[in-house]
């Protein structure tokens, strides 16, 4: 990978990887080169034009559509479903309870098993959930955060049971706990022990998965709650920060962990603020990476990111036209240059998608891919005064952010995270731009289409995706039956294993949580034994 | 205060804004709790991982005029009845009113259960209002 800015070193650097066996040229046989206007070229630091010299010219972005409802084998199915159907990367949504490290049987799961995504208690749920599918030949992505490093030892044991040694794995786990402080609100554990868990996983991939990306940094729930772009994008990369300098104080060197960090923003409805976003996240985190943290490898600054279209804006009524809206904000995040996309189901708003409507998705995105162009030329928008000076805005703006940070935390960014938490500084933030938002909505300053407009012709939801009782029912004996079968005196064994490496923050937690699922202890149990060190977090309740 | 914000007894509502459960989605609950103080409501915001009896709880302790849960995980079906139930056997007589994420064909259902009133994504400040007022016992 080239560093020098000029054309031929780029030049040289495109070269080098074979181009798709696509013909480049419009619709009218026009041929189109990869790459036109100013550098730095892509591949280029700061890589404001694309973090890969060839970027889509050699390899489309990966079509990853997350899925995961009802059981391990429903969600197993649909896995299946999305590979045949040129689904390239496999990416699970987990149930409440398992986000938040309750079992199926515990008070708090009760009515929400299996509803917003797969439910997994124990060991043998894993296996369920990756049965058949190659789990060397795939890539997956786990979107979990608090519990992260138990659910990645379930996946671990699960690979190896079916033969597949962990150096293999590739994919990511969220584990991005910071956003669930300011945004998501998915924590066990108070940010400190939290930020443990997560290093001791950064230290632990690092050795042991070459191929494992341990945190994706994750500005989408961020601005799903509400945050601007550029708070999305400010906050994000803040993370990133932090989490680069509690590596580093854990003694790890930053060239060594760095490449393997990855992000994840939303793509919305402003089309060209979108964009700005994105080259501005890539412009800012190959600064910082080598100018505040002395990144000598350029994989270190690259901000290499899965894009998801935003949630928030689908409208529960007329909800066809929200295909439309999943088309414009996935045009937006590969003109953007994301690595992989998710495009939302239009029936979203309301319920987990259809087999259908999740198809359609897919279809949408393949339809960008391959009809509109958009894939042909790298940073199509480059030198556009409009895209540049909106590039440059969001770069200006999430500095200010970072300023506000670096002096709360008295020159350090990770400190200045802890700090914002703790004071409410983001959870404010997010709610004010929410308020904004809304009262324009309602004072008829900004127009939704189907909602506040044009309300004409809405024919309701149909065909929703019901998640019935039988899920839990079907989970809980599941569950029972695992614990009947399995041998308690090792579980004790395990835990308790678990519980004192928690008290020791000099050890790694991942070896004896692999054990503890081996074993088949139960997520929550496995909770547990870290919470009687860890203790719990609760927020404070801010308007 | 707007005359809409008003209880009967001329005092301003009084409103317990809460979510029930372990759904995390606030942002919903987090507008409306802002746009009833603008309109003069008085909101006793709980904020997340409440239960049946903290909500009550807070509602006995802050003589409150309406329960107002928001609910995004597809668990309304189960834990808006009881709620419901959980405030009558508290001999309470508290509306209790759901917004969020609720699909059209559940909406009887809810209200045939005990639940005063739905109010779906996109509903307005005002309708908000309306939909408490017209549940608080006159």
């Amino acid at each position: 990978m080239s560093t020098e800015p000029s054309r031929a070193a780029w030049e040289e650097a495109f070269a080098q990887t074979p181009e798709r066996d696509v013909d480049f040229e419009t619709m009218s046989g026009v041929p189109v080169e990869p790459i036109y206007g100013e550098g730095p070229y892509p591949g280029q630091y700061p890589y404001t034009r694309g973090v890969y010299p060839s970027m889509y010219r050699s390899r489309l972005w990966t079509m990853r559509m997350f899925a995961g409802f009802g059981t391990a084998e429903d969600t197993n199915g649909r896995f299946k479903e999305l590979l045949r159907h040129g689904g390239t990367g496999l990416s699970t949504a987990f149930d409440m309870p398992t986000l938040m490290g309750r079992d199926s049987d515990s008070e708090w799961a009760e009515g929400e098993v299996g509803h917003c995504g797969v439910a997994i208690d124990t060991l043998p749920d894993m296996e369920d959930l990756f049965a058949d599918i190659d789990l060397a030949g795939v890539s997956t992505s786990m979107t979990i955060n608090g519990p992260a490093p138990i659910i990645m030892a379930m996946y671990i044991a699960t690979a190896e049971k079916s033969g597949v040694e962990r150096s293999k794995l590739a994919g990511t786990i969220q584990s991005d706990i910071f956003k669930e402080y300011q945004a998501q609100k998915e924590y066990i554990y108070p940010p400190r022990p939290s930020v443990r868990l997560i290093t001791d996983l950064m230290r632990f991939t690092s050795a042991e998965m070459p191929k494992w990306h341990p945190i994706s940094v994750s500005g989408y729930h961020i601005r799903e709650a509400g945050s601007t772009a550029a708070q999305e994008l400010a906050f994000t990369l803040a993370n990133g920060f932090a989490y680069v300098e509690a590596a580093v104080a854990a003694g790890l060197d930053v060239d060594d962990f760095a490449p393997r960090l990855s992000f994840f923003f939303n793509s919305h409805i402003d089309f060209f603020e979108e964009i700005g976003k994105f080259r501005a996240a890539r412009r800012i985190w190959a600064r910082w990476m080598k100018e505040r943290y002395g990144a000598k490898n350029p994989k270190s600054m690259l901000c290499r990111f899965h894009t998801q279209t935003a949630g928030v804006s689908l409208t529960a009524q007329q909800p066809e036209n929200n295909i439309a809206r999943v088309a414009i904000q996935a045009l937006a995040g590969v003109i953007g240059g994301s690595q992989s996309l998710h495009t939302d189901a239009y029936d979203e708003a309301m319920a987990l998608p259809t087999e259908k409507s999740a198809r359609i998705a897919l279809r949408t995105q393949q339809i960008v891919a391959h009809e509109t162009g958009a894939a042909n030329v790298i940073d199509p928008l480059g030198g556009s005064p409009y895209v540049e000076w909106m590039t440059d805005e969001m770069e200006r703006r999430a500095e200010e952010v970072f300023a506000h940070l670096d002096e709360l935390g008295d020159g350090s960014i990770l400190e200045g995270v802890y700090e914002g938490i703790e004071n409410g500084y983001f959870v404010g933030e997010i709610a004010d731009a929410a308020y904004r938002f809304e009262r324009n909505v309602n004072a008829g300053r900004r127009i939704i289409v189907g909602v506040t407009d044009f309300t004409d012709g809405d024919e309701g939801q149909k065909n929703l995706l019901r998640i019935g009782p039988e899920v839990e029912e079907y989970q809980l004996k599941r569950l029972a039956s695992v614990k009947q079968a399995r041998d308690n005196a090792k579980v004790d064994a395990a835990l308790a294993q678990v519980s004192a490496d928690a008290a020791d923050p000099t050890i790694n937690m991942m070896p004896s949580l692999i054990e503890a699922v081996k074993v088949h202890a139960t997520e929550e149990e496995v909770v547990m034994a870290m919470e009687k060190v860890f203790g719990t977090y609760v927020e404070q309740a801010i308007v | 205060m707007t005359d809409a914000a008003a209880a009967t007894d001329g005092e301003p509502l009084r409103v317990i804004l809460a979510k029930l459960g372990l759904d995390g989605h606030d942002r919903g609950l987090k507008v409306v709790a802002r746009m009833l103080r603008d309109a003069g409501v008085e909101v006793i915001y709980l904020g997340l991982r409440q239960t049946a009896a903290t909500i009550i709880n807070a509602a006995e302790q802050e003589d409150a005029d309406a329960i107002g849960l928001s609910m995004h995980n597809a668990g309304h079906l189960t834990l808006a009845p009881r709620m419901v139930n959980a405030v009558k056997e508290a001999g309470l007589d508290i509306p209790v009113i759901v917004g969020g994420i609720i699909p059209d064909e559940d909406i009887t259902e809810l209200l045939d259960k005990g639940v005063a009133a739905v109010l779906g994504p996109g509903a307005s400040t005002d309708e908000v209002i309306a939909a408490i007022r017209d549940s608080v016992p006159s």
